[in-house]
């Protein structure tokens, strides 16, 4: 596995680059996505007016998240569940262990959690002899073989179907050697047997919200496999960890962030689960846990409230703005060395770890602009990877040598026109001429290494445009 | 649409690039302007319009590049570019780079609202639905993305490349896909810049396209590199190079000797 910190992002891109069975898994998915996603959203021809009532909720609450928050507390307390508060990563790591050791847990079931990884749960309880077993197929395709999710709603996109077959052989002591693991259903009958047996013995479920609904105290989670549900309601306790963004005012609300959620997603009208938990099994429920806890991380979220950042707190993590990412499909969730990849992990990561720690990710972007474009609560993320950019160029974070270059060319540029076309053209001329002998190209640029090891630098025509439509009329190479 | 503009004065923003690189887009761009009945200058005092330094993250750099080309512009009933992305920057960002300073914000928002880029000119405003030009072969058009983002431009090229005699247009599956120029990436991020623009040519050749059109030359001089480091005998060239129909060697090549332009 590569190296897992954004710090490395340049030789992490640089392998991803080069791994055949990656570019292929990326390659099916881009098309995938892509084209259910659109097919989706022209079946629905309200979808742009049902993105601006999508952004306007979210707006409308984080605007007053504080009493939203106090409500949904309330509201959980009075269902009989408990609410957490955990500043950062290492409380909510202590609330959920101490949970877990108070009815002496040793096996945790989980549903997939992109704040799970956040707080990184797995390897925390593990240290502490717990067992946590994830129940999404991708998810646990990946525990398995001890990597991260490479994608926030198909963790497991870069693996292929012989991969899985290896993991599962390797892991699953009582699997037949002779039982064939060589299409779809069969990895799937066999991921289902073996974690039926995992549901059963799990004394704690912990599961993420996509939502969190402040009027009823209720947390929801949509899921394809149901495997969400038997976490939530077979064992004893169940833990529900959540960033505090994830609040929605009313059940009204939450049913028009659904009807964006999964269309930008997976291109489904709605996931095949919507589960909605309003606190413990109450006397004469057929199901359900005695416990109900909720632990809401903050982790940085709201110190971007009131900033350029605000805006990115609106996200619900549908992945869309990695499905149409160019560079995304290009190197893939796990070159971004960070828990949120892709456009939205540009503007989210800095935040969370710190910009000194994740200079490349705002920086590696062309600002092609279609993750905003199909962000379902339009966040702008092309805008705020700049306003990363602007800090790390205030915080003196880009290197000297390039910091230089930009302040002399806009120096000149903007003070000294007259030798700004001077120098223009006398640089124009000498590329010129070196151009002339590769007929009109060339193969190696001073200082354009970065250009050239890929592309040939095509020369320029000669005199600069301004020279000629400046100079004595029989030089202005009038087209006609 | 609104009654065509009788006779407007047009401030050509020439961009860095088509200054530096590739004149014969600013001729054909004039050209073209003069043919639709504009009155076309072509002020000295521009050079670049500051976003360089503005995705750099140098704000001040880009604020001040701004406000020269606030004022060079200023007098004009539009200012037209020959590029989504520089046109973008003037229209889309000048406001946002300024929105804190009261004095220059409506200056800014002025220029942005009569800018243009160039063949949404013509079309939109100046109501042009057809070219006098001719161009012998089929060609693939790249939609750059701030064109199609920034500048709404999309169907304007493909209807006045419509009525070029001799071309055959051709679509791109991933038409809406970046080309990986994406201005100082490139040569920042070089593998994955490569990797994509390794994609976009492959599409490009399997299109049939013998050119590639596009109107932007950043990307142009992205994809026309990538064309020549491959070995694909693909011409590249500005849009409005085939719209006015100019004569010149295709990006990145040389006419034979003789036919040389006035270099």
């Amino acid at each position: 596995m590569s190296a897992m910190s954004p710090l490395h992002f340049k030789e992490n891109a640089i392998k991803a680059l080069a791994d055949t069975e990656l570019q292929r898994a990326l390659g099916n998915m881009r098309e995938g996505f892509i084209e259910r996603r659109t097919k989706a959203v022209e079946r629905l021809p309200e979808f742009d007016a049902l993105r601006d009532k999508a952004k306007e909720i979210k707006d409308h609450v984080l605007g007053q998240l504080d009493l939203y928050l106090e409500a949904f507390e309330k509201n959980v307390v009075a269902n009989g569940g408990t609410v957490h508060w955990a500043k950062d990563a290492a409380q909510a790591r202590d609330i959920i262990l101490n949970i877990c050791r108070l009815v002496g847990a040793e096996t945790v079931t989980k549903g997939k959690s992109m704040v799970g990884e956040e707080i990184a749960i797995n390897p925390f309880l593990e240290a502490n002899g717990i067992r946590p077993i994830e129940t999404d197929l991708g998810e646990y395709i990946i525990q398995l073989r001890d990597e991260a999710p490479s994608h926030i709603i198909a963790p497991a996109i870069h693996v292929n179907m012989e991969q899985i077959a290896d993991a599962f052989r390797l892991h699953h002591r009582d699997l037949a050697p002779e039982r064939p693991l060589t299409d779809r259903a069969a990895l799937l009958n066999e991921a289902r047997r073996a974690l039926r047996e995992r549901f059963l013995e799990a004394d704690v479920g912990i599961t993420g919200a996509n939502f969190l609904v402040a009027e009823t105290g209720s947390t929801i989670i949509v899921t394809n496999e149901g495997n969400g549900d038997l976490t939530q309601t077979l064992p004893r306790i169940h833990i529900v960890l959540a960033g505090i963004e994830k609040m929605v005012p009313n059940l009204d609300d939450v049913a028009t962030l659904i009807r964006v959620l999964a269309r930008s997603a997976t291109g489904q009208e709605m996931s095949v689960y919507t589960t909605i938990s309003t606190g413990p099994r109450r006397p004469g429920d057929l199901d359900g846990p005695e416990q109900f806890h909720v632990v809401l991380l903050d982790n940085g979220r709201s110190k971007l409230i009131g900033t350029e950042f605000q805006e990115v707190l609106r996200c619900i993590r549908c992945g869309a703005c990695l499905n149409h990412c160019p560079v995304y499909g290009s190197v893939g969730g796990h070159a971004y060395g960070s828990v949120y990849p892709g456009p939205i992990g540009k503007v989210l990561t800095p935040a969370l770890v710190g910009l000194e720690q994740a200079r490349d990710l705002p920086n590696a972007s062309t600002f092609c602009g279609r993750c905003e474009e199909v962000c379902p609560v339009r966040i702008p993320l092309p805008k705020m990877m700049r306003h990363w950019r602007e800090q790390e160029f205030a915080m003196r974070l880009t290197p000297q040598r390039v910091r230089r270059a930009l302040r002399l060319f806009a120096f000149v540029a903007a003070q000294l026109p007259t030798l700004y076309h001077f120098g223009a053209r006398l640089a124009m001329w000498w590329l010129y001429r070196r151009g002339k002998k590769g007929g009109g190209r060339l193969t190696k640029l001073p200082y354009g290494e970065g250009w050239t090891r890929f592309r040939d630098f095509p020369a320029p025509e000669g005199k600069t445009f301004q020279s000629q439509w400046r100079g004595p009329r029989r030089h202005r190479r009038s087209a006609a | 649409m609104t009654a065509r503009p009788q006779n407007p004065s047009v401030g050509l923003f020439v961009t860095c690039l088509v200054d530096l690189f590739r004149p014969s887009v600013g001729f054909a761009a004039v050209k073209l302007l003069e043919a639709a009945g504009c009155r076309v200058a072509v002020p000295r005092a521009q050079t670049c319009c500051g976003q360089p330094a503005y995705n750099s993250g140098d704000k001040a750099d880009a604020r001040r590049l701004a406000r020269r080309v606030i004022v060079a512009f200023r007098h004009f009933d539009y200012v037209v570019v020959p590029s989504g992305s520089c046109g973008g920057m003037i229209k889309a960002h000048y406001p946002e780079a300024l929105a804190d300073d009261p004095k220059w914000l409506p200056r800014a928002e002025a220029l942005a609202a009569k800018t243009y880029e160039l063949v949404a000119f013509l079309h939109d405003v100046m109501g042009a639905r057809s070219v006098k030009a001719k161009f012998d072969g089929i060609a693939a058009y790249h939609d750059s993305c701030a064109s199609l983002r920034e500048m709404n431009v999309r169907a304007q090229p493909r209807a006045l490349l419509a009525s070029v005699a001799g071309l055959s247009l051709r679509e791109l599956p991933g038409r809406d896909v970046c080309c990986g120029f994406g201005g100082t990436f490139c040569v920042k991020y070089p593998e994955i810049s490569n990797h994509m623009v390794a994609d976009k040519c492959r599409e490009i050749a399997e299109s049939g396209a013998d050119a590639v059109l596009a109107g932007d030359l950043g990307c142009l001089m992205n994809i026309a590199g990538k064309l020549l480091r491959d070995g694909r005998a693909i011409r590249a060239y500005h849009v409005a190079e085939v719209l006015a129909g100019v004569e010149a060697a295709p990006i990145g090549r040389r006419l034979a000797e003789g036919e040389e332009a006035t270099a």
